[in-house]
């Protein structure tokens, strides 16, 4: 029996006639309480709610526990979970080949902060078209418990002893290598990971999103920065952030503060509205980026939200002025040279 | 004095970033335009100003173009290299140098002429005080055209490709060229036997370097994603795809069908190109040795994932940085047993410029089909020198893509498909490409153990069967690949197998050998590995097999060992890696050298490079 005519589509289908189980992936195999399975059910939930097809999306990984996660989500979407801090090389080529496609990456501080410092930095300057996600602990879990070059100086964890090296800061790290989206956000702040991640989604061209995600079994003491009670009693938001899908209209939520309300176009024409909270912070500016984010490091302050955007930038494939149709569809006529071209070129030669 | 036409060698000394390239490549390719077979050898140090560096050009009537040990006419310009150049002339042979060089001559048994060419240079006011150097590498040019009969028209088109018509450098070095064939009129008496007559046997033949050939081979194959990091001898192989391929892939509207990438570092070079092969591209990379190195992890994953993706090594000779303009064969070993794990490799060894053009097209059609890395190692010598070669010829087959899956085609299966599924018994899976909007399309790959759906498992009888079944794919792959090339003599019983660059030493090596030494030979150029049927077979035929390869080790003769363990004490090694290209000599004197039975050698010459070897085995050749 068809649908009655008034009931409209179900309650639970989005806009591309999909469920939220669509979205899913496999069960999870990593810890319970695991920072990094509440940002994949974050990832469902934003594309879910953005209406993507998961067709539309490569998912990427390097190795360690958050490279495990594309496993856990969106089992429509091909994904690939390539080596030890080299994603954004495996990313790059594998977003050539479909222009179209839009790449989620998912790395952890080891792999992206040691192993694929250079890759990360790298990647930054091509500014492939990539929501770059960093499942960020400060410490090897895979390998039971060791320091990771995010760990702050100081941190004690039980087999390792004290940790005596300043850390990597990520976003700061991405900002210097010119990304054109730099956003950070705590994993147990659901709804701040989710917008931002819309946001990241929406943006044209690489968004790193670094998310602090406690290891609950090797870096949870109260004390480590990257332990839920330490990211609660630390957390400096910049401001509020309201992600506004392209086709509704803009409304302001009514529950928003005094203050300065800025809004950034999207390249999808969608918005984000910050709501600067006690400074006039404009996250175009690099001067101030860079300062803010020296002032939060030197405060032990936990700055998330969204530092420093670009709008507009050429992206990877835009340098590459490829043609409509995604390379991997053309046939040999497009990619064989005609016959003739033989004599050309070895008339070229002497 | 008897003539000598059109059969010696020249080599000009100079310092390296003296411009002296445009001299020596317009003398080579005034030879060949003149009909007369010849080749060059950029004998480069690892350097961009200062050292001293040898170009080596060999005139030879009977076709032979690989290098010889010995030089008749010698050009000095740099005076660091004075002494050693001047001992290396031929008894008999010719000595030109720059006169502005005091230095004692202390030769008597050659023709020795000095050279005005810093005066001659200044004399021509057009030529601009920043150029003289330069233009002054002309004036042995000119001398040459006087003196040996270098052809003063082929001299005119080789500057004038060179220049690519631009008429004021042309001038500018034609004028020199002038200046130092009439200086050497007025001046110079000939007193040694060399001369260059015109021939017809290089009509229909053209002149390119094998990166040129292997890059315009990838450009007809296809290629769709270059990724590369500079490297010498293979950065020239993707700044050829970079030259050729706006040209050769043009379309009306203006957009490409491809992309050329310069990548951070190796890791990431092939990082890239392994992504791109994965969703659908046909993918490549370019390097040498210490690349290579960096590319091992990537091209571990690419085998067990099942990437196809094609992977060139110009290989230099190692290890470590080793002589990084130094020719080698030594990469062989490697590559094959490229990766941590079981692993098989496919490697392409193209032997001369038409196969570097060939196996660029072809190395796609065997990635894409077998769904693996294809290594094609190339080398320095190969990849670097202007060789003779007869033109490329178009691709005779049309590329062949594979068994992909679109979505048309999961349609019809209605879903039941299975990425790394045995469908067909011959161990290669069906794939499907990113992009593919079928719902049931999408796989997750990874390097890590995984069942027929590529789901991660830990299960032992399903890791196992994934890697039989590995096996079986590589087994199957043997039909894909090119087959050796058998040169044959009547009657020989006695075989030699090499494979790449050094075919020309080898051939020409097999004539000495059978008119000197009585030694009938046949010979197989091993053109891929895994090896096929064909090799087992004339191992099979032979009495005893010489393999000959550039490198310390025997190599392929290690491997051949291997894959015929009932004929292992056949096989001898001679193996010779010194940096330096092939020559016959080494490789006649190699043969004779370890020939214990059957066809005793009549002589051994005693100046042989591989004296020691001799003299270790105490079997030294009866004079």
């Amino acid at each position: 029996m068809s649908a009655l005519p008034m009931a409209g589509a179900p309650a639970n289908v989005n806009a591309v006639g999909l469920t939220k189980h669509d979205y899913r992936g496999n069960p999870t195999t990593l810890c319970q309480g695991c920072g990094h399975n509440s940002i994949s059910n974050q990832i469902i939930a934003a594309m879910y709610e953005m209406n993507v097809l998961p067709e539309n999306v490569l998912k990427f990984s390097g190795i360690g526990c958050s490279s495990k996660s594309p496993t856990y989500f969106m089992n429509r979407s091909f994904g690939f979970n390539s080596l030890h801090g080299r994603m954004p090389s495996i990313a790059t080529g594998g977003l050539f080949g479909d222009h179209t496609l839009k790449g989620v990456g998912v790395s952890g501080d080891g792999d992206t902060a040691s192993i694929g410092m250079g890759q990360f930095k790298h990647v930054m300057r091509r500014n492939l078209n990539l929501v770059y996600i960093i499942e960020n602990n400060g410490v090897y879990g895979l390998t039971k418990g060791q320091f990771s070059a995010t760990a702050e100086r100081g941190l004690e964890l039980k087999k390792q002893g004290t940790n005596p090296y300043m850390p990597v800061d990520i976003c700061m790290e991405a900002v210097i290598s010119n990304a054109t989206f730099v956003a950070r956000s705590f994993a147990g702040n659901a709804k701040q990971v989710k917008e931002l991640l819309k946001a990241a989604f929406a943006h044209r061209g690489i968004a790193v999103l670094d998310i602090i995600s406690p290891c609950v079994t090797f870096n949870n003491a109260d004390n480590a920065h990257h332990s839920y009670a330490w990211g609660k009693d630390h957390e400096e938001p910049l401001h509020d952030i309201t992600y506004i899908p392209p086709r509704s209209e803009i409304m302001l939520e009514t529950e928003l503060k005094e203050g300065e309300i800025r809004e950034v176009a999207m390249h999808d024409g969608s918005t984000v509205i910050l709501k600067n909270l006690e400074k006039h912070y404009n996250p175009t500016d690099r001067y101030e980026v860079l300062r803010t984010l020296e002032e939060a490091q030197r405060n032990n302050w936990l700055t998330t939200g969204l530092i420093y955007i670009v709008e507009n930038a050429p992206t990877l494939s835009d340098t590459y002025n490829l043609v409509d149709t995604p390379l991997n569809r053309l046939s040999g006529a497009d990619l064989r040279p005609a016959p003739a071209m033989i004599d050309k070129v070895n008339a070229l030669m002497f | 004095m008897n003539k000598a036409v059109n059969d010696f060698s020249i080599i000009v000394g100079t310092k390296n970033g003296s411009g002296s390239s445009t001299a020596n490549n317009t003398i080579l390719r005034a030879i060949f335009k003149m009909g007369i077979p010849v080749s060059g050898k950029n004998l480069f140090p690892s350097n961009i100003q200062g050292l001293p560096t040898w170009y080596t050009i060999r005139a030879s009537k009977d076709g032979f173009t690989a290098r010889r040990e010995e030089q008749e006419i010698v050009v000095a310009m740099n005076p660091d290299s004075f002494t050693r150049d001047l001992a290396s002339v031929a008894p008999g042979g010719a000595f030109f140098y720059a006169d502005d060089i005091k230095l004692p001559i202390t030769r008597a048994d050659i023709a020795i002429y000095p050279m005005p060419v810093k005066k001659l240079v200044r004399d021509d006011h057009n030529v601009p005080a920043d150029f003289r150097d330069l233009v002054g590498n002309m004036i042995y040019v000119g001398v040459l055209v006087h003196m040996i009969g270098l052809d003063f028209d082929t001299v005119q088109a080789a500057l004038n490709f060179h220049f690519k018509g631009k008429q004021k450098p042309i001038d500018m070095n034609l004028n020199a060229v002038k200046a130092g064939a009439e200086w050497a009129k007025a001046n110079l008496e000939k007193k040694d036997p060399y001369y260059l007559e015109p021939m017809n046997k290089t009509e229909g033949l053209i002149m390119a370097d094998g990166n040129t050939a292997a890059a315009i081979g990838t450009i007809f194959g296809g290629a769709q994603f270059v990724a590369w990091y500079p490297i010498t001898p293979a950065s020239s192989l993707a700044e050829a795809v970079n030259d050729y391929i706006p040209m050769l892939r043009k379309r009306k509207d203006g957009k490409n069908t491809y992309a050329v990438v310069q990548a951070e570092d190796e890791l990431a070079a092939i990082g890239m190109a392994v992504g791109a092969g994965w969703s659908g591209l046909r993918s490549m990379t370019s390097t040498s040795g210490p690349g290579l190195s960096l590319m091992t992890e990537f091209a571990g994953l690419a085998y067990y994932a099942e990437v196809p993706v094609v992977i060139w090594d110009v290989q230099r000779i190692g290890p470590s940085t080793g002589l990084p303009t130094r020719t080698s064969q030594a990469d062989l070993s490697f590559v094959v047993g490229m990766g941590h794990g079981d692993s098989d490799s496919i490697v392409l060894l193209p032997g001369n410029i038409n196969e570097c053009f060939d196996f660029g097209w072809q190395s796609f059609d065997i990635a894409e089909r077998v769904q693996a890395p294809v290594f094609v190692l190339s080398d320095l010598d190969m990849g670097m020198n202007q060789w003779m070669s007869k033109p490329f010829e178009y691709p005779k087959t049309p590329m062949d893509r594979g068994k992909v899956l679109w979505e048309k085609d999961m349609e019809d299966l209605k879903g039941n498909w299975a990425r790394y599924l045995d469908k067909d018994g011959d161990g290669i899976p069906y794939r499907t490409i990113p992009g593919n909007k079928h719902p049931l399309s999408s796989y997750f790959l990874r390097g890590t153990g995984h069942d027929e759906q590529a789901r991660y498992t830990e299960d032992h009888v399903v890791f196992q069967r994934n890697m039989e079944r590995l096996k079986k794919k590589y087994e199957t792959a043997k039909e894909f690949l090119p087959k050796p090339i058998i040169h044959g003599t009547n009657g020989a019983k006695i075989g030699i197998i090499a494979y790449g660059s050094t075919e020309a030493a080898i051939n020409e090596a097999r004539i000495q050998l059978e008119q000197d030494h009585g030694m009938k030979t046949n010979f197989l150029r091993v053109r891929a590995v895994p090896l096929t049927r064909e090799v087992d077979e004339f191992v099979g035929k032979h009495d005893q097999v010489y393999v000959v390869e550039m490198n310390r080790d025997g190599q392929l003769h290690q491997l051949l060992s291997l894959a015929n363990p009932e004929s292992a004490t056949k096989l001898i090694s001679v193996a010779h890696g010194d940096g330096m290209p092939a020559s016959a000599r080494w490789v006649r004197e190699g043969i004779l050298a370890k020939n214990t039975n059957g066809s005793k050698p009549k002589s051994v010459e005693k100046k042989s490079s591989a004296k020691k070897t001799v003299a270790k085995n105490g079997k030294k050749g009866a004079k």
